[in-house]
């Protein structure tokens, strides 16, 4: 398919060269736009997938002013999609916060990235600036820096942090969509889906349509990384198979084992099992994965998955807001038995522990966090069912010590407070 | 109406006062949290679980009444 969402990629990041390349934004009545919305099927490409157009619905049939906030805080640390846009393409966002908040209602917008990334904040100034100077905004949209941790791009952290609280999820209810800043009714989407959304807006639902599947329509960013021989973000058409994303980053760089789809919130899926599957929330799911916000790390032969595990579900322990029990105590204590797993072989029953633990943290915490982290320890025992027998019983395999392969923050680049 | 049980995981700090006054349907956990058999509520266990709720010190143990009929 031809791009989309990034046919001006190269052109600059202006707002000349934007309207020149996209066209400028149509007038519609706010309530036809989400008509539109809905008939083109626009999911939220954050990573739940939920229809973007009757999310928008919910919070526009509400009473009173409402407000809407752009999630660009990408907390996923092998995705990106979301400071490809924002940095390259950012009037596109712009763009989709402006109808957003016109299609519901609102008469405040945020436009929320991590407070560690100065550069970016002041990008996103700029453009915002730009926009004030051409009189595109009736509601201003203020970009706000939020805490850089893991569980801080969660919908109600954001709340809860532009509420003048921490970036930590809450208990629900209220959802954001019922009561969120300031009390109002709270649109929240992902940046991705509000770019899809400015480009529904100039194009209409047939349009979108007219890519990807009747089930799934339209275009995703997908973050290609691990051992490929041309790692970066691509657009897909929604149900391009894993195989396909992998031979548009170059084919693999050696020979694969496994793909880790949906990033840390996702699974790991044997590659043979991966490669026909459809790039969609159904056909992930159904091949026992999840499609996440469309991240594909390739993994090789000669790695270590339950070493990568190990690594990954300890930071993901130690970015734990460390409100729930279950979370607090959970992930750290599987970061541990994964490791016995990986480093230390049959020292221990570590490998039934592991199994044991991941009910005690599934669905347990007031956020998803440690759902995420259950699933990709879940995973490891049915994609790599020979890797567990293995440590179980012979101890550490060669692929311990290879470098590590997921991506992770470095220690310097991590946020420790809550802001 | 259909009385189910839920935990606030986050004001919940594993005192365990529920599962001792309610061991029929909460179970604690290796770190001392409240794990729910099943969150719903059977009439005859209702008064149990009313004073265990009452009974949290942090108030996590939430009883939520459902339109429809009772199991």
């Amino acid at each position: 398919m031809t791009a989309r969402l990034l046919a001006g990629i190269a052109d600059g990041a202006g707002l000349r060269e934007h309207e020149r390349r996209y066209g400028p934004v149509p007038g519609r009545r706010p309530r036809r736009l989400i008509d539109i919305v809905e008939a083109a099927g626009l999911t939220g490409r954050g990573g739940a997938g939920f229809p973007a157009g009757r999310k928008m619905r919910s919070v526009a049939a509400r009473p009173g002013r409402k407000a809407v906030v752009a999630n660009g805080a990408e907390g996923e640390p092998a995705s990106r999609k979301d400071r490809l846009l924002l940095s390259r393409l950012p009037h596109l966002v712009l763009d989709g916060i402006t109808l957003a908040a016109a299609a519901v209602g609102a008469d405040e917008a945020y436009l929320c990235v991590h407070g560690t990334e100065s550069a970016l904040l002041r990008r996103l100034d700029h453009a915002v600036a730009e926009r004030q100077a051409a009189g595109l905004d009736p509601v201003p949209i203020q970009i706000t820096g939020i805490p850089a941790r893991y569980v801080s791009s969660e919908q109600s952290s954001i709340v809860q942090y532009l509420n003048g609280g921490p970036g930590k999820p809450t208990f629900s209810p209220p959802r954001p969509h019922e009561r969120g800043v300031n009390g109002k009714p709270t649109l929240v989407h992902n940046v991705e889906t509000l770019a899809h959304l400015a480009m529904i807006a100039r194009h209409g639902d047939r349009w979108f349509r007219a890519t990807g599947l009747p089930s799934a329509p339209g275009s995703m960013l997908v973050t290609v990384s691990g051992a490929v021989t041309r790692p970066g973000v691509y657009e897909i058409a929604m149900g391009t198979t894993a195989g396909e994303v992998i031979m548009r980053a170059g084919g693999p760089a050696e020979r694969l084992q496994a793909l880790l789809v949906g990033g840390y919130f996702g699974a790991w899926l044997p590659v043979e099992t991966a490669w026909p599957v459809p790039m969609t929330h159904a056909g992930l799911k159904a091949a026992g994965g999840a499609l996440g916000a469309g991240i594909v790390i390739a993994f090789p032969a000669a790695a270590c998955p339950i070493a990568e595990t190990a690594r990954v579900v300890r930071y993901l322990a130690e970015e734990s807001a460390m409100q729930c029990g279950p979370c607090r105590f959970g992930l750290p204590a599987l970061a541990d038995a994964l490791a016995s797993l990986a480093f230390s072989g049959d020292w221990g029953p570590c490998a039934d522990d592991v199994a044991a633990l991941i009910p005690l943290v599934e669905r347990r915490g007031a956020c998803r966090h440690p759902d995420g982290a259950a699933q990709l320890g879940r995973s490891l025992f049915t994609a790599f069912p020979a890797d567990v027998h293995w440590h179980r019983w012979q101890g550490a395999c060669d692929g311990v010590r290879r470098p590590p392969l997921l991506p992770l923050p470095g220690d310097e680049e991590r946020e420790w407070d809550w802001g | 109406m259909r009385v189910t049980l839920r935990v606030n995981p986050i004001a919940c700090t594993g005192h365990g006062m529920c599962a001792e006054l309610l061991p029929e349907i909460i179970e604690l956990d290796r770190w001392g949290y409240p794990v729910l058999v099943s969150p719903a509520v059977p009439r005859p266990l209702l008064e149990h679980a009313r004073r265990a709720a009452q009974a949290c010190p942090t108030l996590a143990l939430l009883i939520e009444e459902k339109a429809g009929k009772h199991r």
